[in-house]
């Protein structure tokens, strides 16, 4: 069974739906680029899968023993935390917390397993440095070594490289696309389609109404790639 | 010489020392939540409770019932309701505050002027909001609740320190993994009720949010991390509160007011601090 299977969805406000009919499915290992314009209801599909918002219509069902607090999660940044006095090492830590249940402080399996995911994102040197204090890549780093805490299964990145210079970009991508190698599924939200088709297995393109939905090789060779890629500027 | 021998005849007297240990752990518990008060922007909640329960002991003074039992419930809805506010309401956090606030002190003060119980209200309303000696007039009842709510808040704050860490970092990251933001923001709501409650006997309405911000403040001037936040800003708080009740005594100024100057000069001195060893 998949990982994540959605039938016939519909997502959106206050029984409004924006988003009608949606069908796709998540596997093990996919790697998932959500693209589509602003108000196109990429969001919205996001918080759904995050348990944060009721379908209007239809379901999504998890598969593979994946349960809601399994999912690992890159918010975006908020007004909050550009002044919050708060380590690395306190944030990485703070992804472990849905593993705590009632239990006050985290085991010692769970802080050794978040110090090997901030060696892994080569991110132990910051440890007890201040968060808002860091640059743009590293922060998201950070949330990224965050979000593993909470999942090895799946993340859902929410446009992580938005205001990022094109150098970090494309490590952070690398990042991405190593991290998916190595087993967890990944679900992105992008604007950038461009890297969506390098770099995503599988794309799902939504609007007014479900595009596309297939993987990038077909997506390439649609329609809706092409009237997208090209509102970007050029002129076909 | 002279002082310490003043501070020694004061401090035989138990209304000083039961005044003392109250201001202290109120002081403790009320930094402690500021941290995560301020934070997450909610600076003037402390401000807007307090008039908020201002208003309600207004009602108990009228209906000439023990403040107490009628502040503490209508402090708690309404801290619920402006910390739960946010989400998607119609009335934005900080407009809500404000008008919560502003319309309980009119009315608190409108009840005490209409069924005018005592012959003096503006004395009453200025005890009220400025706290100026009923810390002095604490019984040793009162002093065991304070001591009994201060260790709620203080085992609350242990206990739930990660979790408080985390949904006050990233509330959206918190709840989509699993953990129950709203239950959490829950309790810093009541827990700030209780403390501000208790806060009016010590410094009066007006002062407490005082109280709540100054001593996160200024521990974010100089220290970086969550931890030493939350355990330096305590310090502050207990420290402030000492020099604050000790010249009170020595110099015969109003206790609340004391308090919150000494705040503010710790404040002013951790920017300075701060400042300067940004440069070097």
């Amino acid at each position: 069974m998949a990982l994540i299977t959605v039938s016939g969805a519909s997502l959106g406000y206050e029984g409004k739906p924006i988003v009608t009919d949606l069908n796709f499915e998540v596997n093990q290992g996919d790697y998932l680029c959500i693209v589509g314009e602003n108000g196109s209801g990429k969001s919205t599909l996001m918080k759904t899968l995050l348990g944060q918002k009721n379908v209007v219509a239809g379901k999504i069902e998890f598969g593979d023993g994946l349960k809601q607090k399994e999912i690992g999660y890159l918010p975006q940044q908020t007004e909050v935390q550009k002044d919050f006095p708060a380590s690395v090492k306190e944030i990485v830590f703070s992804g472990c917390l849905n593993g705590c249940g009632m239990r006050p402080f985290y085991s010692k399996e769970q802080k050794r397993r978040a110090l090997d995911i901030m060696e892994r994102l080569d991110i132990t040197n910051l440890a007890k440095s201040c968060y808002r204090e860091l640059s743009g890549g590293q922060q998201q780093r950070v949330l990224l070594a965050r979000a593993l805490c909470a999942s090895k299964k799946l993340l859902v990145l929410d446009e992580p490289v938005a205001g990022l210079d094109p150098v970090v970009t494309k490590n952070l991508y690398k990042l991405i696309t190593d991290i998916n190698k190595e087993g967890v599924t990944v679900i992105m939200v992008s604007h950038d389609i461009h890297a969506a088709i390098e770099f995503a297995s599988h794309i799902l393109h939504i609007g007014n109404k479900p595009l596309f939905f297939g993987t990038k090789e077909d997506y390439k060779n649609s329609d809706g790639c092409h009237c997208f890629i090209c509102d970007g500027g050029c002129d076909e | 010489m002279n002082i310490i021998e003043t501070l020694t005849s004061y401090f035989s007297y138990p209304f000083v020392r039961y005044a003392l240990i109250a201001g202290v752990l109120i002081a403790l518990c009320a930094a402690l939540l500021g941290v995560s008060l301020v934070l997450k922007r909610y600076s003037m909640i402390g401000d807007g409770l307090s008039h908020v329960a201002f208003g309600a002991m207004a009602i108990a003074t009228v209906c000439s019932m023990a403040p107490m039992t009628v502040t503490l419930p209508i402090t708690i809805v309404a801290a619920i309701i402006l910390l739960g506010i946010t989400g998607n309401a119609k009335i934005k956090g900080d407009a809500a505050i404000a008008m919560i606030s502003v319309g309980a002190l009119a009315l608190g003060y409108l009840l005490l002027n209409i069924f005018s119980v005592s012959s003096n209200v503006s004395g009453d309303v200025c005890t009220t909001l400025f706290g100026s000696t009923s810390i002095l007039t604490l019984s040793q009842t009162d002093v065991l609740l304070c001591v009994l709510l201060a260790c709620v808040v203080l085992l609350v704050f242990i206990l739930f320190y990660h979790k408080i860490f985390a949904v006050t970092f990233d509330e959206d990251f918190a709840s989509a993994t699993g953990t129950n933001a709203k239950a959490y923001n829950t309790l810093i709501a009541v827990v700030t009720a209780v403390v501000i409650v208790l806060a009016m006997n010590l410094v009066g309405a007006l002062l407490i949010s005082a109280l709540i911000i100054f001593p996160a403040l200024a521990a974010m001037r100089i220290f970086k991390n969550f931890f030493s936040v939350i355990i330096s800003s305590a310090v502050i708080a207990v420290v402030c509160a000492v020099i604050g009740i000790i010249i009170a005594i020595l110099y015969g100024t109003p206790v609340g007011s004391t308090i919150v100057a000494a705040n503010i000069a710790v404040f002013i001195l951790f920017m300075l601090v701060g400042k300067i060893t940004k440069r070097s």
